[in-house]
């Protein structure tokens, strides 16, 4: 018996530059992938939701300030609420922070440079639906490319993460002056993960790392196992 | 009516471009201990009751204009001369 593809959703905002690249990584990882316009106000029936990098709205005001209030994010906001996996790329990341979904801000790196390039990154938690495929203290290389990854947290909220654990990934080494070199965080229930580097643009040797695909193939199977308990 | 919201990077947050104009700052020779910078965001508001407005503009930096963990803000209304 062959399994279901689990039907994925990455929503388009404008801006948004690495959508298709999020589509074609899900597919290729054996998902059923499907853009969802950012001025839909539900979502269709899905397992997941991606929302993908990209300079939504020109980052104006701050990064995923505006795209927050989008339609479809209202419909995410719910889709989360009931226990749906979401998981933020970059710019994804940075809307799930502004909208509340994830505790922190990312803001400007701090060397005001904008960084491309490859990360080394350590995965501190296996047990996420997002890191199922990866080994505890794994080193990944996943490429960055922002201009405001620099993740922060005050004293309060760092410890209160780090006690409950939800702190995913690491940089291995500086790369934006994020807070503890917090690269990837997930939110209390465990449902939504954010993460700067992007697995989507690291899904085959060709392109420099396949790790990329470790995160995306936990994502596509811990859907697809929502999708099974749900027929 | 009119306000001005100005919205600041709280104090203890690192604002790494204000860091960048300070030394330029001192490249010029001025002589300058701190450059922090913010935003300026100028609001024609509909209400002409002064209460009304602030509380009004005070929900749009809660939602939107600020974000609480890393930054402040100020809220300056003029009122109409009549």
């Amino acid at each position: 018996m062959t399994s279901p593809q689990p039907r994925i959703g990455v929503v388009r905002f404008p801006g948004a530059c690495d959508d298709r690249d999020a589509l074609w990584a899900l597919a290729a990882l054996d998902a059923e992938a499907l853009f969802v316009w950012y001025q839909e106000t539900e979502l269709p029936d899905l397992d997941a939701v991606v929302l993908p990098g990209g300079f939504s709205y020109g980052d104006y005001l701050r990064c995923g300030a505006i795209a927050r209030f989008a339609p479809a994010m209202e419909a995410v906001v719910e889709f989360a609420a009931a226990g749906g996996l979401v998981l933020g790329i970059c710019n994804g990341f940075q809307i799930l922070c502004e909208a509340g979904l994830l505790p922190g801000v990312l803001r400007r790196n701090e060397s005001l440079s904008f960084v491309c390039r490859d990360v080394p990154l350590v995965v501190e938690r296996t047990d996420t639906p997002f890191t199922t495929r990866c080994e505890h203290g794994q080193t990944l290389t996943i490429p960055v490319k922002h201009g405001e990854g620099n993740w922060y947290a005050d004293d309060d909220l760092y410890e209160e993460l780090e006690r409950r654990n939800q702190i995913v990934l690491r940089y291995a080494e500086p790369v934006n002056g994020s807070r503890n070199d917090v690269a990837g965080v997930v939110n209390g229930r465990g449902n939504v993960m954010g993460l700067m580097p992007h697995p989507e643009h690291a899904v085959d040797s060709l392109l420099g790392s396949a790790d990329g695909a470790l995160i995306l193939s936990s994502l596509v199977e811990s859907a697809r196992e929502r999708a099974l308990a749900a027929v | 009516m009119k306000a001005t919201v100005l919205v600041r990077p709280k104090q203890g947050i690192l604002d790494p471009e204000g860091q960048a104009v300070e030394s330029s700052l001192r490249r010029l020779g001025f002589s300058v201990d701190e450059a922090r910078i913010g935003r300026v965001v100028d609001l024609e508001v509909q209400s002409a009751d002064p209460a009304v407005a602030r509380a009004e503009v005070e929900r749009m930096c809660e939602q939107l204009l600020a974000n609480p963990l890393i930054e402040s803000y100020e809220i300056e209304l003029v009122e109409e001369q009549k």
